[in-house]
C-alpha cells in the first residue's frame, strides 16, 4: 500500500509549517523522514494521521483521498508516536486490548494477535507487568508492536527512538528494518538522528516545512556532491553533524 | 464497518475506563470527601436555618440531609465528567486521546462511547456515596436505587459533552480552576441542588429563573423525582434533549487541533 502527499501546506495561525510538500512513498520500503526539531516532521504525521485536518493539498492512500475514506486510512496505518501514548498503569497485555478492541477486534482475536507480536518482540514473559515497570526501549517495542496489532500496510514512527540509549535506538531501527523485509510494511520513519539513515534508503530531508530532497540516500549525496548523508545533512539544513 | 466492531470497540473502551479506575480507586474514594462534608458538616449546619416544605416527590417533611443527597448525586456527575472531559483534551488522558482517535471507528461514537464510559465511572461513585448516605438516615425507596440510574447516566452523559464543548472551544478556560469558578460553581450554586427553587423565586426572581434555564437543575430534578419513584417528565425530557444537543455539538465539533492531543499548544 502507498501514501501520496500532493502539495501538503499546513500553518499554525500565520506560522507556516509546511509548504508544498510532496512525495509518495514506495510499498514495502523503509523510508526516513529526516529534519531538524521543529522542521515539520510531526505535522507532517498528524496530518498523515488525522489529528490535523488538511488545510491545502490532498493526501492519497492506494490512490483514494484520504479525506473520503479515512477509516479504511485508519485500519491501513499503524502510528508509534513521538510522545508515549501507553497507559503506564495499566498492563502490558491490556494495553495491547485496547488498542485491538478500538479497532473492533474482539478479545480472542485480539489475545492471539497481542500474544504473537509480545512474542515478536521478545516481550511475551513481560505481558502481564504494568508498562511502568518497563525500561523505556521495552516500552517503544510494546508501542510498535501495539502499532502493529491490526495488522497495517504501513507504519508511522515518529522520532520513536527520542530518550533512548544508543544501544536501545540501534536495536529498535535494526528491529523495524527487518519487520520491513520479512512482513512488507511500508515504514516512515521520523528522525533528527542521521546514525539512524542508511545509505540506501530512501530519505527524504525536510527542513523549515520544505522538502529539500527526496530519493535513495545514495542519489542525493551523488545530486549535492557530499561525502555521506551527514555531510549532506549539514549543507542543506545548516544542521550540525550529530 | 460491522455491529461487531463497535461492539468490540465500545466493550474495550469501558473496560479500560474500569481498569484504570481500580488502578485509581484511592483518588476516586478520595472524590467523595466533597459530597460526603456537604451530606455531613454543610446539612447539619443548615438543617436549622432552611426548613423545607412538603413538595414533589417528597410526600411528606424531609430532613436537610434527605434534600439535598440527590443534588450531591448531580456535584458528584459534574465534578467527575467536566474534570474527565477536560484531561481528554488536556492532561492525563493526552496519550490515550491519540490512541483513541486513530480508530478507524467514527469520531462520534469514540467520543460519546469515552463519555459514556467515564459517565459509568461516575455512576458507581454515586451508589456508594447513596451507600454511605444512609448513615445519615437518607433513605430513599429500595427501587429508586434502580430508577435512578438512566438519570445518573443521562446526567453523566450531559456534563461530560458540556465539558468537551467548553475544553474544545473556550481557550480561556485551560485549566480545572477556571471551569471550576466559571461552569462548576455557577452551574451548582444556580440550580435545584441546595435549595428548592421556589424558595429562590422569593429572593430573587431573576436568579429562579436563571436556575430555571440551567440544565443541571433539571438533571438534579430527574435524579430526584426517580431516586423517589416518582416521574418527571419535564425534568428528564429537558435533560434528554440538552444531552442530545451538547453531544452532537461536542462531537461534531471536537477538533484534536484545537486541544493539546498532539502534544503540541499552538493555535489552531
Amino acid at each position: 500500500m502507498t501514501i501520496e502527499a500532493r502539495n501538503i501546506s499546513f500553518r499554525y495561525g500565520d506560522k507556516p509549517v509546511l509548504k508544498e510538500v510532496s512525495f509518495a512513498l514506495t510499498s514495502g520500503r523503509f523510508h526516513a523522514l529526516l529534519g531538524p526539531n521543529g522542521a515539520g516532521k510531526s505535522t507532517l504525521f498528524g496530518l498523515l494521521t488525522r489529528l490535523l485536518a488538511l488545510q491545502q493539498g490532498e493526501l492519497l492512500l492506494a490512490s483514494q483521498s484520504l479525506k473520503k475514506q479515512p477509516s479504511e486510512a485508519m485500519r491501513q496505518i499503524g502510528v508509534v508516536f513521538q510522545q508515549n501514548a501507553l497507559d503506564l498503569d495499566l498492563t502490558v497485555r491490556q494495553n495491547l486490548l485496547y488498542h485491538a478492541a478500538l479497532h473492533g477486534l474482539s478479545r480472542k482475536e485480539a489475545r492471539t494477535r497481542g500474544d504473537r507480536e509480545l512474542a515478536r518482540f521478545e516481550l511475551l514473559e513481560r505481558a502481564n507487568d504494568p508498562v511502568r515497570k518497563l525500561n523505556g526501549g521495552h516500552r517503544r517495542r510494546v508501542e510498535i508492536a501495539r502499532a502493529l496489532l491490526h495488522e497495517p500496510s504501513l507504519l508511522l514512527l515518529d522520532e520513536p527512538t527520542v530518550g533512548l540509549d544508543v544501544a536501545s535506538r540501534r536495536a529498535l531501527n535494526d528491529h523495524v528494518r527487518t519487520l520491513c523485509d520479512e512482513a512488507g510494511l511500508t515504514v516512515l520513519w521520523a528522525t533528527h538522528l542521521i546514525e539512524e539513515v542508511r545509505q540506501e534508503d530512501r530519505v527524504l530531508i525536510l527542513h523549515q516545512g520544505q522538502l529539500l530532497a527526496d530519493g535513495s540516500g545514495q542519489a542525493i549525496c551523488e545530486a549535492e556532491g557530499t561525502r555521506d548523508l551527514a555531510e549532506t545533512f549539514h549543507t542543506l539544513t545548516g544542521a550540525g553533524y550529530p | 464497518m460491522k455491529a461487531a466492531h463497535y461492539w468490540h470497540c465500545f466493550v474495550g473502551i469501558q473496560t479500560r475506563e474500569w481498569l484504570r479506575f481500580w488502578q485509581q480507586r484511592t483518588r476516586f474514594a478520595s472524590a467523595l470527601v466533597r459530597p460526603l462534608l456537604w451530606l455531613v458538616v454543610f446539612a447539619a449546619g443548615f438543617r436549622a436555618v432552611l426548613g423545607i416544605s412538603i413538595i414533589p416527590p417528597y410526600q411528606t417533611y424531609i430532613t436537610y440531609e434527605t434534600y439535598i443527597a440527590p443534588g450531591l448525586c448531580g456535584m458528584i456527575i459534574l465534578f467527575n465528567s467536566m474534570q474527565g472531559a477536560l484531561s481528554m483534551v488536556y492532561d492525563r488522558e493526552l496519550g490515550s486521546m491519540r490512541v483513541l482517535l486513530m480508530s478507524p471507528l467514527p469520531r462520534p461514537f469514540l467520543l460519546v462511547t469515552k463519555l459514556l464510559a467515564m459517565g459509568v465511572v461516575s455512576v458507581g461513585q454515586v451508589y456508594v456515596f447513596l451507600l454511605l448516605a444512609l448513615l445519615v438516615d437518607v433513605e430513599p425507596p429500595l427501587w429508586g436505587y434502580l430508577a435512578v440510574l438512566p438519570a445518573l447516566i443521562l446526567a453523566s452523559l450531559m456534563l461530560g459533552a458540556l465539558g468537551l464543548l467548553i475544553a474544545t472551544w473556550i481557550k480561556q478556560l485551560e485549566n480545572f480552576a477556571g471551569v471550576m469558578n466559571f461552569v462548576i460553581f455557577p452551574m451548582f450554586f444556580m440550580s435545584s441542588a441546595l435549595y428548592p427553587l421556589w424558595r429562590m423565586n422569593e429572593a430573587s426572581p431573576w436568579l429562579y429563573w436563571i436556575c430555571q434555564f440551567n440544565p443541571f437543575t433539571h438533571a438534579v430534578e430527574a435524579i430526584r423525582f426517580s431516586l423517589y419513584l416518582e416521574w418527571n417528565p419535564m425534568a428528564f425530557g429537558i435533560t434528554a434533549g440538552v444531552t442530545v444537543v451538547l453531544s452532537l455539538l461536542a462531537t461534531a465539533g471536537f477538533r484534536p487541533q484545537r486541544t493539546k492531543i498532539l502534544g503540541t499548544s499552538k493555535p489552531a
